[in-house]
């Protein structure tokens, strides 16, 4: 391991790394900070920057954007209570009241610290516990991946949007339509293609998430009249007041921190979970732990009720990276997109990464310590000036979000065909996103698409077509039984609301 | 059963996926693989059988969560001018090449959401297509065609 963090370290302290990180800290904290528009856009955006690239430097820009764009939303949430992102909600339940207590330069700072120590802290687990993890890994089979595979995209439809179950299941299946057009990997017949030579090597993944990420929030803001932008005018005209943070408040930090990196860590590594269910238990654990005194103060700016749910989505980030880098399986949406990236590369996460690869899987580890550093220098004293950046109008973003979209396609293919598929597509998903339906499950279905085809066709060949390899092995059924589970679980919840 | 748009878009989809199972019963397959317990058509028929499940039940399931949209409040005619820029671009991009029609297709969607910035608008739109050309083309070595800036000179 010391070797491998050698590698790491290594590899990540290069220059043109280390400036990788603190671009993408710096271009996450601002998507971040503007409402609806998320990590996933973020690093939608930055896939065609990425192609000059090597897959380390890649993905090591891509991970700063997805903490920048995490740290990003809690500013928001704190400052103004609109969270730029679902896993910053909880942090405005004590985060906003704090700041209109004058303390927001205070809450800030407990803000980034807890980010801070949760990001070093899930990144230390991480460290630990990946290539451990891959080497149990090696040990799965076509049905353990199918089942898993399974068990993800249900997750993901189950834990997206809250009571939509059914339409997040809609998209996981529209995913999966979308990944099957093409030829087949195996008999190289083409499928859904209608005699169109352009669909013949299937449909983008780059393309895909432009269209469904970045285009289709560009038009969606258009169409709602929305203005992120004016949160950001806000922010860069608010006192932020103090930022230190006394000892009472570093004591109840050092107690809550720790708790709350591992639940995040945990909840992060669980396919479909993520930061913001992290954030929210973590909130909720902390407050049962505290004593009835710090109990009265939640919700009313409680030093504990802010680092909870801080340290838990950045600690969760980190741990969406152990299913991807050790099982080639993506836990959430936004490591969906970082998969389809590294395909794109032409490298295939998994357990073999950490051999085949072990300077882009131990880089990868050491960027996201290095990534917290860059975020808390860069986060504390340059807040009110990112914010001010941010202050452009609606009417510069928009098209240039709508630029960096059909750009990252045109360089892609240099053919015309993709940049109107990308714009059906993107019409679509704005019309379905009116109607709540979820596109993160349908961006990790299409990723998944082609690798759940080819399990499943390996497993069915080795039973000869029987499906009995689903409880012929007991981690298999295991995984499976989880499955059927959360599926039980949503159809008791909604039964019981309905009651 | 109360019809909303959302069961109205469940049955499109229960359409579209019949339409799916229907295109995945037709492809070819080799005759040595017909039988076989997995071929090029086996996964895209669950796919299909799974299309018309979960959109048959949200069909006939009752929606708590009925979405109501107001569409007065929608900027549809923004949105459809947008649409119909990037439709005009993808049209002249192979034609005209990138810097022209990227830059026009900025200035152009600056312009109909409002802006009147001239100076600002140009600044956003000319110099910065070219700046960004220059990261991808000359500095990241990424290949972009423009007959316009090979016509006159500019590219070779």
């Amino acid at each position: 391991m010391i070797e491998g963090i050698l590698i790491g370290l290594t590899t990540a302290l290069t220059f043109q790394n280390i400036l990788m990180v603190m671009v993408g800290c710096f271009f996450g904290t601002i998507i971040g900070m503007l409402p609806g528009l998320g990590p996933m856009t973020a690093i939608a955006l930055m896939i065609p920057i990425t192609y000059g690239f090597d897959p380390a430097t890649g993905l090591i820009l891509m991970a700063g954007v997805y903490y920048g764009a995490v740290f990003g939303g809690s500013t928001s949430s704190i400052l103004l209570n609109a969270p730029g992102v679902p896993g910053t909600v909880a942090t405005s339940f004590d985060g906003y009241p704090m700041a209109q207590q004058g303390k927001a330069g205070k809450a800030l700072a407990i803000a980034a610290w807890s980010s801070f120590a949760g990001g070093t802290l899930s990144a230390i687990y991480l460290l630990f516990m990946a290539p451990s993890l891959s080497k149990v890994s090696l040990s799965f089979r076509s049905p353990d991946y199918f089942a898993l595979m399974i068990l993800g995209l249900t997750a993901i439809a189950a834990f997206s949007s809250k009571g939509q179950f059914l339409k997040a299941m809609m998209m996981v299946v529209l995913g999966l339509m979308l990944a099957s057009v093409g030829q087949d990997s195996l008999s190289d017949i083409t499928r859904f293609t209608f005699n169109n030579m352009n669909l013949t090597d299937g449909i983008s993944f780059v393309l895909v998430v432009m269209a469904t990420f970045a285009m289709s929030e560009a038009l969606t803001i258009i169409l709602k009249r929305n203005d992120p932008t004016s949160a950001a005018k806000q922010v860069s005209l608010t006192e932020l007041g103090s930022i230190k943070i006394n000892k009472e408040e570093r004591s109840k930090m050092y107690k809550t921190i720790p708790r709350s990196s591992v639940i995040g860590f945990l909840i992060g590594v669980l396919p479909g979970a993520g930061a913001t269910i992290a954030s929210f238990l973590a909130y909720g654990m902390e407050r049962n732990v505290v004593s009835d005194e710090e109990k009265e103060k939640f919700g009313k700016g409680s030093v504990n009720g802010l680092s909870a749910p801080e340290t838990a989505n950045n600690a969760a980030c980190s741990g969406s990276f152990v299913p991807m880098l050790t099982l080639g399986i993506p836990g959430s949406g936004t490591t969906a997109v970082m998969l389809g990236a590294l395909l794109g590369f032409g490298v295939q996460p998994g357990p073999r990464l950490y051999m085949t690869n072990p300077e882009i899987f131990w880089s990868i580890i050491m960027s996201m310590y290095i990534g917290m550093v860059i975020l808390l220098i860069l986060n504390l004293p340059l807040i009110p000036y990112i914010a001010r950046i941010l202050a452009v109008p609606k009417n510069y973003l928009i098209p240039l979000i709508l630029f960096f979209s059909v750009t990252g396609i045109y360089v892609m293919s240099f053919n015309n065909f993709d940049i109107y598929l990308m714009i059906g597509i993107a019409v679509v998903a704005t019309f379905l996103r009116l109607y709540d339906f979820p596109m993160p499950p349908l961006i990790l279905a299409f990723v998944l698409g082609g690798l759940m085809e080819e399990n499943l066709r390996r497993s069915l060949l080795l039973s000869n077509g029987s499906w009995e390899f689903l409880w012929d092995r007991t981690l298999t059924t295991c995984i499976l039984a989880t499955t059927i589970l959360i599926v039980v679980w949503h159809i008791y919840k909604t039964f019981k609301r309905k009651n | 059963m109360n019809i909303n748009t959302t069961k109205i878009i469940s049955l499109l989809f229960f359409i579209f996926s019949a339409f799916y199972l229907y295109t995945a019963y037709q492809i070819q397959v080799f005759a040595f693989d017909e039988n076989a317990p997995f071929n090029a058509r086996t996964f895209p028929i669950y796919l299909g059988y799974a299309g018309l499940f979960f959109s048959g039940l949200k069909l006939i399931l009752p929606d708590p969560n009925t979405i109501k949209v107001e569409h007065k409040s929608l900027e549809y005619k923004k949105t459809g001018i947008l649409i119909l820029i990037a439709i005009i671009y993808g049209a002249t991009i192979l034609k005209v090449g990138y810097f022209l029609t990227t830059s026009l297709f900025l200035f152009a969607s600056y312009y109909f959401l409002g802006e009147r910035r001239w100076i600002l608008m140009f600044l956003l739109s000319f110099p910065f297509v070219a700046a960004f050309m220059y990261l991808l083309h000359g500095i990241l070595d990424i290949y972009l065609r423009d007959p316009f800036l090979q016509s006159i000179g500019v590219m070779g």
